[in-house]
């Protein structure tokens, strides 16, 4: 059984209070960008981009057995990171659970500044993007 | 080390107030001075001096407090003048800022001057401000936009400007100092050309006009823009300077209060230069306070700040060269203001990013130049850009976070 959006955010937020140090939480977040579920070469096009200000988000999500998976890229590090935590708690969910999630665990981490629409780095239209793949299989 | 003889960078950054900020729990690089300067207390107290003590609306009550506050914007515009050395006040004109200039300039030029199939020149290292509002006007008027390339080193290439340079070019617009390559342009030898060719020419000084002595006679141009935030003064007022002739002739950019002569349902006639393009109750306390800023850089004087920070450049460059892996963009003979560059395939946002943990603002992108950032085919640059208040102590923690940034990021 898989653990609930709740459990799975309280984790991250238990595993990021183990730094003391900004730079050891960075470097966990660039380390956690490196396991990021790669969204294919061939849809890394115009179809599926996001774009930032600054960095760019490709993001797919494929619809089966009742959740949706979700695969991506970014050109830019931390915010392959930041793609990375967030996906550790909405991928492979059910359309619903998606639209309910508050994701308030990220202020928690202290990494809400990535995650203010005028950060240029596209992870603010991304998570609407995956709320928008929620909403059209949320049948 | 002529600036250290001159002035002491100590006593400049005490006047600054937030340089003594901490950001992350560090002490404030602020190295993002070609986005907007940090602003002295003079000018703060300019700002609070206006609010309490003469705060009214300027050119229109005969009241003691009216009077004082048109003296005193008055009074800025003269400093602004003298501070360029233009030939009447009158032809410096308040605006918002250099875009705001440069769409007044591309509007009203574009209506009096240009039909279909005439041509206006830009650079490709323009801001897009100095692009946008004229491909807006080209498309209006059945005109054409020719672009004048840059080449390598970040230089435009200024053989293809005889070759662009034709009949149809009416105006040709570009930069003083580039935002992004920090590239000073020579630009009164352009000029000098596009005169010879019948063509008028405006000039985005925004990132010159900190840094450099300009005056406006001696290059003669035809218009010459910039913004207040960008030299220590306040944000939302800037300058158009344009020569009388030029502005004499065009029709208003905006209509309004204070810059009618007389109104009549059938027909309104218009008041003289500057209130012309000065419609509306204006920012006031941007204008005076402009005056202020411009007072606080002659003070120091620009050789003293020219000279420093070209000490601070160079400085900056050479340290980054020892760098392994960093590569500079933009390598221009005259070079001024800011550095751009890349650590190997390292994306710029990154960098940013560590760099601002580490208190050290830096500006990452495309920097609004989209065409330039395809020329050189990149997603963009780390730029730290410089003010008179910079040390180089600040430049060593600079390096010292780009060395951090690379290993992380590696």
């Amino acid at each position: 059984m898989m653990n609930t959006i709740a459990e799975v955010e309280e984790q991250i937020i238990e595993e990021f209070e183990l730094f003391e140090d900004w730079m050891d939480k960075y470097q966990h977040l660039i380390d956690m960008g490196k396991s990021l579920p790669l969204i294919e070469t061939q849809f890394k096009n115009d179809d599926y981009i996001v774009k930032g200000c600054q960095s760019q988000v490709w993001l797919k999500g494929d619809y089966a057995n009742g959740k949706i998976h979700f695969t991506c890229d970014s050109d830019a590090i931390i915010t392959k990171g930041m793609i990375a935590v967030l996906l550790r708690v909405l991928n492979d969910r059910t359309p619903e659970e998606i639209i309910n999630a508050k994701l308030e665990f990220i202020d928690k981490i202290n990494l809400k500044e990535h995650l203010t629409p005028i950060r240029a780095n596209g992870l603010v239209s991304m998570l609407s993007k995956i709320k928008t793949y929620a909403l059209a299989y949320n049948k | 080390m002529v600036a250290e003889k001159n002035i002491s960078i100590e006593q400049i950054r005490s006047q600054f107030p937030i340089l003594s900020r901490k950001v992350n729990n560090q002490p404030l690089v602020y190295f993002d001075n070609g986005a907007t300067t940090q602003k002295p207390k003079s000018v703060l107290d300019a700002i609070q001096k206006y609010y309490s003590e003469i705060n009214a609306n300027i050119h229109r009550g005969v009241h003691t407090l009216s009077q004082e506050a048109t003296d005193a914007y008055e009074h800025s515009r003269k400093t602004i003048a003298d501070f360029i050395n233009v030939e009447h006040a009158h032809e410096i004109i308040f605006t918002r800022g250099t875009t705001e200039s440069i769409n007044l300039v591309a509007s009203c030029f574009g209506k009096r001057y240009v039909n279909a199939g005439d041509e206006i020149l830009v650079t490709e290292m323009e801001h897009h401000s100095n692009i946008v509002p004229w491909q807006l006007m080209c498309d209006e008027r059945g005109a054409k936009l020719k672009v004048i390339p840059v080449d390598d080193n970040g230089e435009l290439i200024l053989s293809e400007l005889k070759n662009l340079l034709t009949a149809k070019t009416k105006l040709l617009t570009l930069t003083h100092v580039s935002n992004t390559l920090g590239t000073v342009n020579d630009v009164k030898e352009i000029i000098s050309l596009a005169h010879k060719n019948g063509t008028a020419v405006l000039i985005d000084g925004a990132q010159a006009i900190a840094h450099t002595e300009v005056d406006v006679q001696d290059l003669d141009c035809d218009f010459y823009c910039f913004s207040g935030h960008k030299m220590y003064g306040p944000t939302g007022i800037g300058i158009l300077y344009g020569k009388e002739k030029f502005l004499n002739e065009f029709s208003p950019y905006q209509s309004g209060g204070g810059m009618i002569k007389e109104v009549s349902f059938e027909q309104t006639t218009f008041t003289t230069l500057p209130y012309k393009f000065e419609a509306g109750t204006p920012n006031i306390e941007g204008g005076i306070v402009l005056g202020a800023a411009v007072e606080w850089m002659k003070n120091i004087g620009m050789n003293n700040i020219s000279a420093h920070e070209n000490e601070l450049l160079q400085y900056a460059i050479q340290q980054l060269k020892t760098i392994d892996g960093i590569r500079i963009i933009g390598e221009a003979k005259h070079h001024a203001s800011a550095v751009s560059f890349l650590i190997r395939n390292i994306h710029p946002y990154d960098v940013g990013v560590i760099l601002d943990k580490l208190g050290i603002a830096v500006r990452t992108g495309h920097h609004c130049n989209q065409p330039l950032m395809k020329r050189f085919n990149i997603p963009g640059t780390v730029r730290a850009s410089f003010a008179v208040y910079n040390t180089m102590e600040e430049v060593d923690k600079l390096i010292a976070g780009v060395k951090q940034a690379k290993k992380m990021l590696s």
